[in-house]
């Protein structure tokens, strides 16, 4: 099981709902966030265009995250989740140092927070509470090693790109160009 | 034209607008771990040489200092942690992937070493020193009999501490300006030079400053030759690690690196130590301070410019 997320950079309209969602579901203190959207606009008018992406922790395969924690507080879940375990983090700052998506913060309590993939809701079956929570249905959350699953029939049939591969991290997060 | 923001008003603190996880307590512990570390190899590699009657200061006197330099840097590096009282947990795990895990074991065995090794010397350089209890009298009288069994693993520790306090930094992929292995061998001689520098200050016979000063004439040298073979490096590399080069050569950072560390912190110092070993007058202090001061701001320059770098995407 691998689990992963594809997002369609086409379909989003940048409404920052699966922000607030995530806000909500994991009760994110004021000022800090799981994921965030990004707009990024090339070129000059009147050739113009623009992307949209909702972006959060790639869980990577290859974690430069789990690998640099130095008491193991970042590991990897069922399914490839990375998840840090609040009871073992020392508060370093050298997974956040690590992370080249900037995904990791500080949390006031003392140690790291990010994105689980809302993997409380995923072991109930549901999805997370952005994929859930998008006007657009334009996140697909599911199990890359399932040829059955919607995830991993939108790959076979579109064109996507992660972000920088060539960090060596081996994103799951792909964005549907 | 290529512009990009976050629309969702992303503004975490110390992540946004570019990262500043590490503040101040960092440069200061990887600055007194490097100096630490050039005392401890001194004293351990002139032991070894059969030199430790010749170089007092350096075998004796300043490995004194290194015990309360390690003990405050592992200080600074509680202060850095958010999540204080979890601290523990560093030593109930060993996670050699992890260059922060395996750097605080190393700082956990030669921390001990350090204190063994001054607590061998005190009655020499304090003569009137009286340790009360027999068995430490007796435990003493071992210690010094087992110098040379010290000497040979404190040497070596000596040397993985100074490399480690580069390695800390060039192990994060994320970073361009810190993911070069250069770092590790460059924190490692500029460790030595200040360390040299301090053994300077430290010692009254001249015979042993002169050395110490060649010494550190070539460690600078040795230093020079790697900044330039560290900008080169970049240059010759990705986007990202030329736009690291970039700060220091026309961006934000060029001003205070090139004044402060490099000439301030080396080209001058190593100008007037050449000049003193040629017979000139000039007070040891000066060049000395200003190695100890470039170094100190080496650090600081480093860690806060590394994390200004990132990837482009």
């Amino acid at each position: 099981m691998r689990y992963g997320m594809a997002i369609d950079t086409r379909k989003c309209v940048g409404c920052s709902d699966c922000v607030v969602a995530c806000q909500t579901e994991n009760n994110v203190p004021l000022g800090f966030c799981r994921d965030w959207v990004v707009e990024v606009v090339d070129g000059t008018y009147p050739n113009v265009s623009i992307e949209l992406r909702s972006e959060r922790c790639n869980h990577c395969a290859n974690s430069p995250c789990v690998r640099c924690c130095p008491t193991g507080a970042s590991h990897f879940e069922d399914g490839g989740i990375v998840l840090v375990e609040h009871s073992k983090c020392i508060g370093c700052g050298a997974c956040i140092e690590a992370c080249p998506y900037d995904a990791r913060y500080s949390h006031p309590d003392g140690y790291v927070d990010k994105c689980t993939f809302c993997i409380h809701r995923v072991r109930e079956g549901n999805n997370p509470a952005c994929v859930s929570v998008c006007p657009t249905s334009c996140m697909y959350f599911g199990d890359l090693d399932d040829q059955n699953s919607k995830i991993v029939n939108v790959l076979k049939n579109r064109k996507f790109k992660s972000l920088a591969p060539e960090a060596g991290t081996k994103p799951q997060i792909f964005y549907l160009v | 034209m290529r512009e990009e923001l976050f629309v969702s008003g992303r503004n975490i603190p110390n992540i946004d607008p570019y990262l500043n996880i590490w503040h101040w307590q960092i440069p200061i512990y990887l600055f007194l771990g490097g100096v630490a570390a050039g005392i401890l190899f001194f004293s351990g590699i002139f032991t070894i040489l059969g030199k430790d009657h010749k170089m007092r200061t350096t075998v004796k006197v300043a490995p004194l200092l290194v015990p309360f330099l390690l003990v405050f840097g592992l200080f600074m590096l509680f202060l850095d942690l958010k999540h204080k009282l979890y601290f523990w947990q560093l030593y109930t795990t060993i996670r050699l992937e992890s260059p922060m895990g395996w750097g605080a074991w190393v700082l956990m065995i030669i921390t001990p070493i350090s204190i063994l090794w001054s607590a061998s010397y005190v009655r020499e350089i304090f003569p009137g020193w009286d340790w009360k209890f027999d068995i430490l009298k007796t435990f003493e009288s071992w210690l010094i009999k087992y110098r040379l069994w010290i000497a040979w693993p404190m040497t070596i520790y000596a040397v993985i501490l100074g490399i480690y306090t580069g390695i800390l930094l060039s192990a994060f992929n994320a970073r361009p300006l810190w993911n070069t292995s250069i770092l590790g061998p460059l924190f490692l001689v500029s460790g030595m030079s200040t360390a040299a520098a301090l053994i300077i200050m430290l010692s009254k016979d001249h015979k042993e400053r002169k050395i110490m000063g060649r010494i550190d004439i070539l460690l600078i040298l040795i230093e020079l030759f790697f900044i330039v073979h560290l900008l080169m490096g970049f240059l010759a590399g990705s986007e990202a690690q030329i736009n690291a080069a970039s700060l220091f050569l026309g961006g934000k950072f060029t001003a205070p690196f090139f004044t402060f560390v490099v000439f301030l912190g080396l080209i001058f110092p190593a100008i007037l130590e050449i000049f003193e070993l040629k017979g000139f007058k000039v007070p040891v202090y000066i060049p000395a301070i200003l190695v100890l001061l470039g170094g100190l701001i080496f650090r600081f320059i480093i860690v806060e410019a590394g994390q200004i770098t990132r990837f482009l995407y």
